[in-house]
């Protein structure tokens, strides 16, 4: 389900623009004389956002599997860039008749970056360390249900069910199910251990984190010497940096009025990809007014995601009406619930007993979807009567404040995870969503191996959320990719968050 | 003397600094009852627009009125200045007059190092502290740059004022028994006021600059007011193709702040008896 698409290049004409690529091409290869012809081996990719640490069991931020996933740390399964799962550390599986174990069939030869072998061992100790009580991982809700993990040998591992779990198998693709060794689990933060093609070599914290081929990979290995990660978190020099060629691609660029020029120019090329992020005005349930769905729905209805759009991403982005991908088949058009509706909106609130309105706080983090957004929706509520006082924050500030502290009213962030629509049967989660029925749904959802049933159950959890209005449900984020032209091999699409370099080369 | 400009030059200036500044005045205070556009209301449909009969500045990315920004943004920046310069004479005047008046006593030394402590950190690092420690607003803004104001008044104020403890009608009112404190203000302040004047106006324009510098970074006044410093630092990534957003504000910020250096270089011409008598 590839929905990313090749932007149609300037209005330039063809033969104009082949004539500048041909003296784009004579000056590359005059310039490149001094490398004796021979094509890069190393890349330098920009991120906005640095990781604050690099064990991806460790941390919820997606800048930490942007730089590890597939590329350092590899699990027992792993995702495409199509989204799909495939084998990774686990050659092959069987899963038995009543669909409560699973076997794994390990890969041989394979050894962590500090030499030591990796074998059945190594994943117990990952999975139990991931589920125990005492765990830090962010997605623990991954492993439950996992009930026990054995080793059979060196090469197997029969992993029983206490209920059959339809989604085991992507579930163990996540970065955050990654494979450690208990010998080096302790330094993932700072120094990652991991089976992957690159072995990780140096972090100059504020700047830059480099990788480097893992000679030793078991599988084909990777085409790049070396990587370089370098964070820019101002736009303005995110630009600078590509035009300069200090950066060769940047996965995901901060600021969409941009492209149109990297489209114009020969050197690079742009990709707009669809990505796992859900971009929502993120509504706390528990506080009021909010904890009334008459309010909660008349802030869906007074919010215009064209101009949302349009005014915050210049136009990139697909509106959803619930918090789920729209190119998931599973996915329900459910916009129709929270049409831009003004009237209604003040209606509801005076149904609700607030006529002459309230105020509340909208805090953004520094994306520009959500500092731009949250200027166009603070306007959007204004006009029924909602005033918002907005306060910009930095990361650690939101996530302290909002995600943790959930001292918010109304917040703006994009959900990357995919199919992580699970968030909303955990009641403590910061937007605070409780609804029994939704979290049965969801248990059940967890049993259910069953496509079609697994289908059904989803589309009715993302009716529940949308019908209960729990949070505002803007776009989902587009991954506007920019890249020098030369470069082959980077995902279009973000099925989950990383960047994924094992098959990135340059043309010669 | 041949070095100063001639009279007439020392007002054009002075008159072209305070046309400037009076222009960026009334755009403030017309700005309370009329703007060519509501600069909360958002037309996306229409951003990014050049310059027009319409919108004589043009649109930004949210389309809105660029002229009724800049107008509404005087109010912000002149607000802003104003209760920092008073904030900073409110404090330091006072305290500057205490200090000299008992030269070299340890109110004096302690007054006048606490002010070296607070002038040896540079002004906006304060600023960028305060609004750091206690949260992004124009309140918290003004405050910050209130308090960097507070000892150029002060040293300044005691400065003047030691000189003139040492006049013969200062000791004429001493000895009619007059307090010291009562001679501060009475005599000491009348004097010094010109320079207080003087010294205001290039505090004000600093005031606008550090505004606009809070504001660029995030931490002045936040949206949906609008400021000078934040469009220009909204603006940056579409410089290249709508350089409108970023000219105009930096018009508004750069004229308003060379008009008030104008103006008070042509105060203290002015105040300045020397000079005064030369061009007589």
């Amino acid at each position: 389900m590839s929905t990313g698409k090749k932007l149609p290049t300037s209005a330039v004409s063809g033969s104009w623009r082949r004539g500048l690529a041909a003296v784009a091409v004579t000056v590359a290869a005059v310039l490149s004389v001094g490398t004796a012809f021979a094509a890069k081996t190393d890349i330098t990719i920009g991120m906005q956002l640095e990781p604050p640490n690099l064990d991806p069991t460790g941390g919820a931020a997606a800048a930490i599997d942007e730089v590890v996933y597939a590329n350092i740390f590899e699990g027992l399964t792993r995702f495409g860039s199509d989204g799909s799962v495939k084998p990774a550390l686990a050659s092959s599986w069987e899963i038995s008749e009543d669909g409560l174990t699973y076997t794994f069939k390990l890969r041989t030869g394979v050894s962590f970056h500090d030499g030591s072998r990796f074998d059945a061992n190594d994943v117990k100790f990952s999975l139990d360390r991931a589920r125990a009580d005492d765990s830090t991982n962010a997605q623990k809700q991954l492993f439950t249900g996992i009930d026990t993990v054995e080793v059979i040998d060196p090469e197997t591992v029969k992993i029983t069910l206490a209920q059959p779990n339809g989604a085991l198998l992507f579930n163990l693709a996540w970065g955050d199910a990654i494979v450690l060794s208990p010998d080096s689990f302790d330094r993932a933060r700072t120094e990652p251990v991991g089976t992957g093609p690159f072995r990780f070599s140096k972090w100059a914290q504020g700047d830059r984190i480099e990788i480097v081929r893992n000679d030793e990979y078991w599988g084909e290995p990777a085409k790049l010497e070396k990587a370089t990660f370098k964070f820019i978190s101002e736009p303005t020099a995110a630009f600078a940096s590509l035009m300069a060629g200090d950066v060769d691609a940047f996965p995901v660029f901060p600021a969409p009025e941009n492209l149109p020029q990297f489209e114009a120019d020969p050197r690079f090329t742009v990709v707009v990809g669809s990505t796992e992020g859900e971009t929502i005005l993120s509504t706390n349930n528990q506080q009021a007014p909010f904890d009334n769905v008459l309010v909660r729905q008349a802030v869906a209805h007074a919010i215009d995601r064209k101009a949302i759009i349009d005014g915050a991403m210049f136009g990139y982005g697909t509106p959803i009406g619930t918090h789920f991908a729209p190119h998931h088949p599973s996915y329900v058009d459910l916009l129709g619930n929270s049409t831009y509706d003004p009237e209604k909106a003040k209606a509801l609130l005076k149904e609700a007993g607030l006529e002459n309105g309230f105020s509340t706080t909208l805090k953004l983090p520094p994306p520009s979807y959500a500092r731009r957004g949250g200027e166009i929706i603070a306007a959007q509520l204004r006009a029924v009567g909602i005033e918002t006082e907005i306060s910009n924050l930095e990361w650690a500030q939101w996530l302290e404040q909002v995600f943790r502290g959930k001292d918010f009213g109304l917040t703006i962030v994009s959900h990357t995870e995919p199919m992580d629509i699970g968030i909303y049967a955990k009641p403590d989660y910061y937007f605070q969503y409780d609804n029994a029925d939704f979290q049965k749904l969801i248990t059940d959802l967890e049993s259910i191996s069953d496509p079609d049933q697994r289908s059904e159950l989803l589309k009715q959890a993302q009716t529940i959320i949308s019908e209960d209005y729990v949070n505002g449900y803007l776009f989902q984020l587009a991954k506007t990719g920019v890249a020098s032209a030369n470069i082959v091999g980077l995902w279009e699409n973000a099925p989950t968050q990383a960047n994924d370099l094992t098959a990135v080369y340059w043309k010669d | 003397m041949s070095a100063r400009p001639s009279g007439v030059m020392r007002y054009r200036h002075m008159i072209t600094g305070g046309l400037l500044v009076l222009t960026a005045i009334v755009a403030a205070v017309v700005s309370f009852y009329w703007t060519p556009f509501d600069v909360t209301q958002l037309d996306i449909a229409n951003k990014l627009k050049k310059p027009s009969a319409e919108h004589w500045f043009g649109t930004d990315h949210f389309g809105r009125d660029i002229f009724s920004m800049i107008m509404v943004g005087a109010r912000t920046s002149i607000s802003v200045a104003i209760v920092a310069v008073g904030i900073g004479m409110a404090f330091g005047v006072p305290l500057g007059l205490a200090a000299a008046s008992r030269r070299d006593s340890l109110l004096d030394e302690t007054l006048m190092r606490i002010n070296d402590l607070i002038f040896a950190f540079p002004a906006l690092v304060i600023a960028i502290l305060i609004t750091a420690v206690y949260g992004a607003s124009a309140i918290n803004a003004i405050i910050a740059i209130g308090i960097f104001n507070i000892p150029v008044f002060a040293r300044l104020t005691r400065g003047a004022a030691l000189s003139l403890w040492e006049r013969d009608f200062i000791l004429a009112a001493r000895v009619a028994g007059k307090s010291k404190f009562r001679i501060s203000f009475e005599h000491i302040l009348p004097n010094v006021l010109n320079l207080l004047i003087v010294q205001g106006t290039i505090q004000f324009s600093l005031g606008i600059l550090a505004e606009a510098a809070l504001s660029f970074v995030g931490l002045g006044a936040q949206p949906p007011l609008p400021s000078w410093g934040r469009m220009l630092s909204d603006s940056q990534t579409m410089i290249s193709f709508a350089p409108h957003l970023a000219i105009f504000p930096g018009l508004a910020i750069v004229l308003t702040v060379l008009g008030l250096n104008l103006f008070g270089d042509g105060l203290r011409d002015y105040f300045d008896p020397r000079i005064r008598r030369d061009s007589r």
